[in-house]
């Protein structure tokens, strides 16, 4: 266990080193927060119409402005926030569970489990996802749990295959074969020995799907799938701010501004992570 | 091994959507039961699942897709084949942009490695990467389309130049991908045996490039294309969105969301033979072009 922490010790060194990764990781904790403390921090209620105002540009006393129905377009931001992270994290989260289930069983079991395991992976990833993920939210109807399921489902595969390749390279080590030897069961197996030492891996990679899952929930919520009013997400901010962009651009570039500078953050700090996970990647 | 998987795809998309609540006729005004029953009759609602299944299937197989649920009198095969020119065309442009800038400018990033050359093209890369295609196309009409009025802001081929800014907008990620994957993939051929070897044997810099690197260099540029024909399927859905293309990506954007399953049903298994059809593709081309896979 030692050698572990002071894996994790010597990574969490190089990525303090890393610029670009802290300031992602920065920007990141900022939007976190923001989005936890939104209720409290914004200035309005997000679903509080001023009719009369209608669309203004921003001013101060709504600092990037109201959109027709004269809503702060900045809480509007701000509970968008809650929605795209949690469909960013919760489906990320579902991801992770099949893909990292379904790499250790093929890994450890190995010979036919494995190949019909990876063949129906291989089989997944030649499909266009996208049209299925559509397909489900049309017939059942969208909503958010749907959602995370969905996207969580057709996100798992190059997981799958990650955790497979480190457990494969793992279970003929000693420590593997002695605890098979002591008859420990399979699944403490899984729990106690395999997992902890693919840990690096995992959390690189789902850091690098995040971005990815809240890339399809807007890309829905664009098209009119995904989330649908009166909730609201930076999917469909950035919708409603097109069909009004001629007039009233604030409207489409401040949510714009924020999903780009959230997926650079995020990307940032996934890039950092990797290199300080794993120092070979970086020599290249 | 593809067709299995056609077979396969289509079947779970023929059940999945007999599993969707209501009928297709649910939400217009309420009709007497003797048009229900007609209605039923034409769209062959009213055979066993598995009579449905496989009249449809036989259909499918002679192209026949079965009429549109929305749209009365016309059929999906129909719908498919005026969209599908438009797609194609777009899709094809898109391409040709990623191409040229992408491999363009991946390669002299590799050979003016740590050079402003290499700086700049691969900052403008990571921004397409990270701003996705429905906040480009929007952008680039205000900038283009609205701000300095150069090119028309929707259309395809009514207008003359309206369909530059759709190309660019679907090519541009694409341009960007390509660019790191050619930067990276010649980066790990300059630095091999052969090509000090043709370097040393006189070449010029420009023969060992073109002759001798850009070969291999550019096979994983070749294995991406395949499975980037997906992502610009779904990339097509927003774009013809946008601009208001008469294209296949439309047609099934709008399909699901005015739940025209047929509709639905005909274009799923369509795309799925693409996209199966061009991961074959470029499977074959990179085994092709690669000599070590070649031989094994």
């Amino acid at each position: 266990m030692s050698k572990n922490s002071s894996l994790w010790s010597d990574a969490i060194y190089r990525l303090t080193r890393n610029k670009a990764a802290m300031i992602g990781g920065g920007i990141l904790i900022g939007l976190i927060s923001c989005a936890l403390l939104a209720p409290w921090i914004a200035p309005y209620s997000y679903s509080y119409q001023d009719l009369d105002l209608g669309a203004s540009p921003p001013s101060r006393e709504h600092l990037l402005g109201t959109d027709i129905l004269g809503r702060d377009l900045l809480s509007r931001i701000l509970y968008g926030a809650r929605v795209s992270l949690l469909v960013g994290f919760v489906a990320t989260g579902v991801a992770l569970v099949i893909g990292v289930s379904w790499g250790i069983i093929a890994g450890f079991f190995g010979g036919r489990v494995d190949s019909i395991m990876m063949r129906i992976v291989d089989i997944l990833y030649g499909l266009p996802f996208i049209i299925f993920v559509i397909l489900l939210m049309v017939i059942f109807g969208s909503n958010l749990w749907l959602l995370f399921g969905a996207i969580g489902a057709v996100e798992w595969l190059t997981m799958s295959r990650i955790v497979r390749g480190q457990v494969i390279g793992l279970k003929n080590q000693e420590f593997v074969l002695a605890a098979k030897a002591m008859g420990v069961s399979n699944f403490s197996m899984f729990k106690r020995h395999l997992l902890p030492n693919i840990l690096g891996p995992i959390a690189v990679y789902a850091t690098l799907t995040i971005p990815q899952v809240m890339l399809l929930e807007s890309f829905l919520s664009f098209l009119g799938l995904g989330i649908q009013p009166p909730m609201s997400s930076w999917g469909t901010l950035i919708k409603d701010g097109v069909e009004s962009m001629e007039e009233y651009g604030w409207l489409l570039i401040y949510p714009g501004l924020t999903f780009t500078i959230t997926l650079f953050a995020l990307n940032f700090f996934g890039d950092g992570l990797r290199d300080a996970l794993d120092p070979k990647t970086t020599d290249n | 091994m593809a067709i299995p998987v056609l077979l396969a795809v289509a079947t779970m998309t023929f059940f999945l959507i007999k599993l969707a609540p209501g009928g297709p006729f649910d939400a217009e005004k309420a009709v007497s039961p003797q048009v229900l029953k007609n209605l039923n009759a034409v769209y062959n609602l009213d055979a066993s699942e598995w009579e449905q299944y496989t009249d449809y299937m036989t259909g499918v197989i002679q192209g026949d897709f079965g009429p549109s649920f929305k749209y009365p009198g016309r059929s999906v095969t129909e719908m498919i084949a005026s969209g599908l020119p438009i797609t194609f065309e777009l899709a094809m442009y898109a391409i040709l942009i990623a191409l040229v800038i992408g491999v363009l400018s991946g390669v002299l990033a590799a050979l003016k490695r740590n050079t402003m050359l290499d700086f700049i093209p691969m900052a403008i890369a990571m921004i397409g990467i990270c701003v996705p295609t429905f906040l480009m196309g929007p952008l680039l009409v205000l900038i283009f389309g609205i701000q300095l009025e150069l090119l028309p802001v929707a259309g395809w081929g009514q207008l003359s130049g309206d369909k530059i800014l759709p190309s660019i907008t679907l090519g541009f990620a694409y341009a960007a991908y390509i660019a790191r994957l050619s930067r990276g993939g010649m980066l790990e051929v300059l630095n091999q045996d052969f090509i000090r070897t043709a370097r040393a044997k006189g070449l010029t810099e420009r023969m060992v490039v073109i002759k001798h690197a850009m070969q291999g260099g550019l096979i994983p540029v070749v294995s991406f294309l395949g499975p980037a024909i997906a992502g610009l399927l779904a990339g097509s859905f927003v774009v013809e969105t946008i601009f208001q293309i008469p294209g296949l990506g439309r047609f099934y954007v709008e399909a699901a969301l005015n739940r025209d399953y047929t509709m639905i049903l005909g274009t799923t298994i369509f795309f799925s033979a693409m996209i199966v059809f061009f991961n074959l593709i470029s499977d074959l081309a990179s085994l092709w072009l690669n000599p070590r896979s070649r031989d094994v």
